[in-house]
C-alpha cells in the first residue's frame, strides 16, 4: 500500500478548507512527531515554578518522546530525553521529584542533572572479569539533549537549532499578551488531566477558535454575562500559530443580536443563585476579562476572569490526546485571592461551566468524519486569511495555526 | 460501636449516591447543610497540599447552580452513572458532628452503551447528624480521585 500522504493533496483553496485525512492518517502522525515535536518547533514544557530548587525535576513530553526537566546544580533549566543511552528504558520513572544525579533502574547507569552520562556500572567488570571493551562508545547513544528557553517563567524546549528564538518565534504582539498574564512570581495552585478522544489538531483548533466560544459554551449567555457583541479581538502572531483573543466583558442586559438571529445560545431566563462566583477582579488593571492564548504546537495561557492556568496540548496517538492543565494565582495572593481563583476554578477544566463542552465537541468532530477522510471542513469565517481582527466572528487564528502547520510540514 | 450513627451516616450516604444515578439532581443540594462545602479534587493535589478543585462550591446555593447549569446550559451527551460506594468508616466528633471515610467507584454509561470505570477515589465526609428536618446532612464532603486524568469531561456530580 502507497503511503497515504501520497495520495493526499491539500485542497486547492488553501487555509480555508483543512482536509479530515489530517486528523486520520497514521503517517501523517509520524510526520507530526518529527518535523514539528521533534524538529522546528518550541515544545512547552511547564511552568518554572514547578521546579523552584536545584536539583528539582518533572517527567513530561516533547510530542510523544519523554523527556526529563531539571533545575541543575547551576540554577539552570535543562531538558533531555527520558531514555537510557543502554537499553532505552525510561531514566525518571517518577512525575516529579529531586535528586542529585539520575539513574536508570535497569543496569544503573547514572547521568548528571544535564543528562551526560557519568557512570556506566561495571564498565571495566569485576575483578578484571567482563566489562566492556576499551573502545566502547555508549555515550554516542546518550540521551538528545534540547535547547531550553524561558519566556515569562515558562519552559519551552528544542531538538533544533534552526528554531527561532522564543520570542520572535512567539511574535511581539502575542508576547505582549504573555506578558500582561505573567506579570509577576506565580504559585502553582494544582492541576489535572483531561483525556480527549480526538486528534491534538482538534483541540488545538478549539482553543483557537473564537467563534464557537459563546456558541457551543452556552454558560455565560444562558445566565445572561456575555455576548460576542462585547468588545474584544484576535491577535494572530509568529508564523500564524501563535494567537490571542481577548473580551472586554461586562455583565450584559441589553443587545438582542443574538434573539434575532434565534441562537439557541439566547435561551435566557435563567439566573445564578450564587453569582459572587463571577465577582472577578481586574486584577492586571487593563478591563481583558478574558484572554486564551496559544503558542505552536502545544501551548494555551487563559485567562478566565481570575482564573489563570497553563495548558500542554500533547498527542497520545492519532485520535486521542491529553490535556495537561496547571492552574496557578501569584505568590503575592491573600486569601481572599485564594478563595475566588478557588471558586472560579469551576469555569475550567475536564468540569469547567465554559470548557467542559471542548472535551466532548472535538470528539465529535474525530467520530463525525469516520467516513470522509477525502472530504475538508470549511474554515472561511473573517475570510480566507490570517490577519488579526477586531471581531471574534473570526477563524483567522484556526486559519494561522494550517499556516504554520503545513510550513513544518511540507504540506 | 455506635450502631444508629453508623446507620445514619450510611444512610445518608446510600440516598446521595442514589439521586445522582437516578438522576435526580435537583435533590442533590439538599444532602447539604445552607452552608455546606463540596469539592472534587485529584490525589495527587490533595496528597502535595494543592488548593485546586475540578469542583467546588461552598454552599447549597452553588450547589444549585450546578445542577442549573447542567440542565439549561452545559452541552454534553447523555450519560448516567452508577456509583458503588464501600462500607464506610464513621467516627463521631461531637454530639452533633461525625467524620466518615468510604471509598467509590462511578462506572459511567454514555447514551451509545459505552461503559467504562470513570473514577474511583474516597469520600471524606463532615456529617451534621441532625441537620434540617431531623436528617443528616452533608457539612462537608471531599470527593478525592485516585487518578489525575479524566476521561472528556466531569458532568455529573460524584
Amino acid at each position: 500500500m502507497p503511503a497515504a500522504h501520497e495520495s493526499r493533496a491539500w485542497p486547492a483553496e488553501g487555509l480555508a478548507r483543512v482536509p479530515y485525512w489530517i486528523y486520520q492518517d497514521e503517517d501523517i502522525y509520524v510526520r507530526e512527531q518529527e518535523r514539528i515535536y521533534r524538529g522546528d518547533a518550541w515544545n512547552f514544557l511547564g511552568l518554572e515554578a514547578e521546579l523552584p530548587e536545584e536539583g528539582d525535576f518533572k517527567t513530561t513530553f516533547a510530542g510523544e518522546m519523554p523527556v526529563v526537566v531539571t533545575r541543575d546544580e547551576t540554577g539552570a533549566i535543562r531538558c533531555f530525553e527520558n531514555r537510557c543511552a543502554h537499553r532505552g528504558a525510561l531514566l525518571c520513572l517518577a512525575d516529579r521529584g529531586s535528586a542529585k544525579e539520575i539513574a536508570c533502574v535497569y543496569h544503573n547507569w547514572t547521568y548528571d542533572l544535564r543528562g551526560n552520562l557519568t557512570a556506566v556500572a561495571f564498565r571495566r567488570g569485576v575483578q578484571g572479569k567482563g566489562g566492556m571493551l576499551a573502545d566502547a562508545e555508549p555515550e554516542s547513544q546518550a540521551p538528545r539533549k534540547f535547547r531550553v528557553e524561558i519566556f515569562c517563567g515558562l519552559m519551552f524546549a528544542t531538538l533544533s537549532d534552526k528554531t527561532p528564538p522564543i520570542e520572535r518565534y512567539i511574535g511581539p504582539e502575542v508576547a505582549a499578551r504573555i506578558r500582561r498574564v505573567m506579570k509577576e512570581p506565580v504559585k502553582i495552585l494544582g492541576g489535572y488531566t483531561q483525556v480527549l478522544q480526538s486528534n491534538w489538531k482538534l483541540y488545538f483548533e478549539n482553543v483557537k477558535d473564537t467563534y464557537h466560544a459563546s456558541l457551543l459554551h452556552l454558560f455565560f449567555s444562558t445566565f445572561r454575562l456575555n455576548r460576542l457583541e462585547q468588545k474584544g479581538g484576535v491577535v494572530v502572531g509568529g508564523e500564524g500559530g501563535s494567537h490571542a483573543s481577548f473580551t472586554m466583558m461586562k455583565s450584559d442586559q441589553s443587545g438582542d443580536e443574538y434573539e434575532r438571529a434565534g441562537m439557541r445560545s439566547a435561551s435566557g431566563g435563567y439566573a445564578l443563585q450564587a453569582p459572587q462566583m463571577l465577582e472577578s477582579v481586574d486584577e492586571i488593571g487593563d478591563g481583558v476579562t478574558l484572554q486564551i492564548l496559544t503558542v505552536f504546537p502545544g501551548f494555551v495561557l487563559q485567562q478566565i476572569m481570575n482564573s489563570l492556568a497553563v495548558r500542554q496540548v500533547l498527542p497520545k496517538g492519532v485520535g486521542r490526546t491529553e490535556l495537561v492543565w496547571t492552574c496557578f494565582g501569584y505568590a503575592s495572593d491573600d486569601a481572599a485571592m485564594d478563595e475566588l481563583r478557588m471558586k472560579q476554578s469551576n469555569l475550567v477544566g475536564p468540569a469547567g461551566y465554559i470548557s467542559l463542552e471542548d472535551g466532548a465537541a472535538t470528539g465529535f468532530v474525530q467520530r463525525g468524519v469516520q467516513g470522509a477522510s477525502s472530504r475538508a471542513s470549511v474554515v472561511e469565517m473573517g475570510g480566507r486569511g490570517v490577519e488579526s481582527n477586531e471581531s471574534r466572528v473570526t477563524e483567522t487564528s484556526v486559519r494561522g495555526l494550517w499556516q504554520q502547520y503545513r510550513k513544518h510540514m511540507g504540506l | 460501636m455506635d450502631v444508629e450513627l453508623q446507620l445514619t451516616v450510611e444512610n445518608l450516604l446510600a440516598r446521595y449516591v442514589h439521586a445522582i444515578d437516578d438522576d435526580r439532581l435537583e435533590d442533590w443540594p439538599g444532602f447539604f447543610t445552607e452552608k455546606g462545602r463540596y469539592r472534587i479534587t485529584t490525589a495527587e493535589n490533595f496528597g502535595r497540599g494543592l488548593p485546586l478543585p475540578i469542583i467546588y462550591a461552598d454552599s447549597r446555593a452553588m450547589l444549585a447552580d450546578r445542577v442549573s447549569a447542567l440542565r439549561h446550559a452545559n452541552i454534553y451527551e447523555a450519560q448516567r452513572y452508577r456509583h458503588t460506594v464501600s462500607s464506610t468508616v464513621v467516627e463521631r466528633i461531637d454530639v452533633h458532628t461525625a467524620r466518615a471515610t468510604s471509598n467509590f467507584q462511578v462506572v459511567r454509561i454514555m447514551y451509545t452503551g459505552e461503559s467504562m470505570l470513570f473514577a474511583s477515589g474516597r469520600y471524606l465526609d463532615r456529617v451534621r447528624l441532625s441537620g434540617g428536618d431531623g436528617r443528616a446532612l452533608f457539612e462537608e464532603r471531599v470527593v478525592v480521585l485516585d487518578s489525575r486524568a479524566i476521561d472528556t469531561l466531569l458532568a455529573i456530580p460524584i
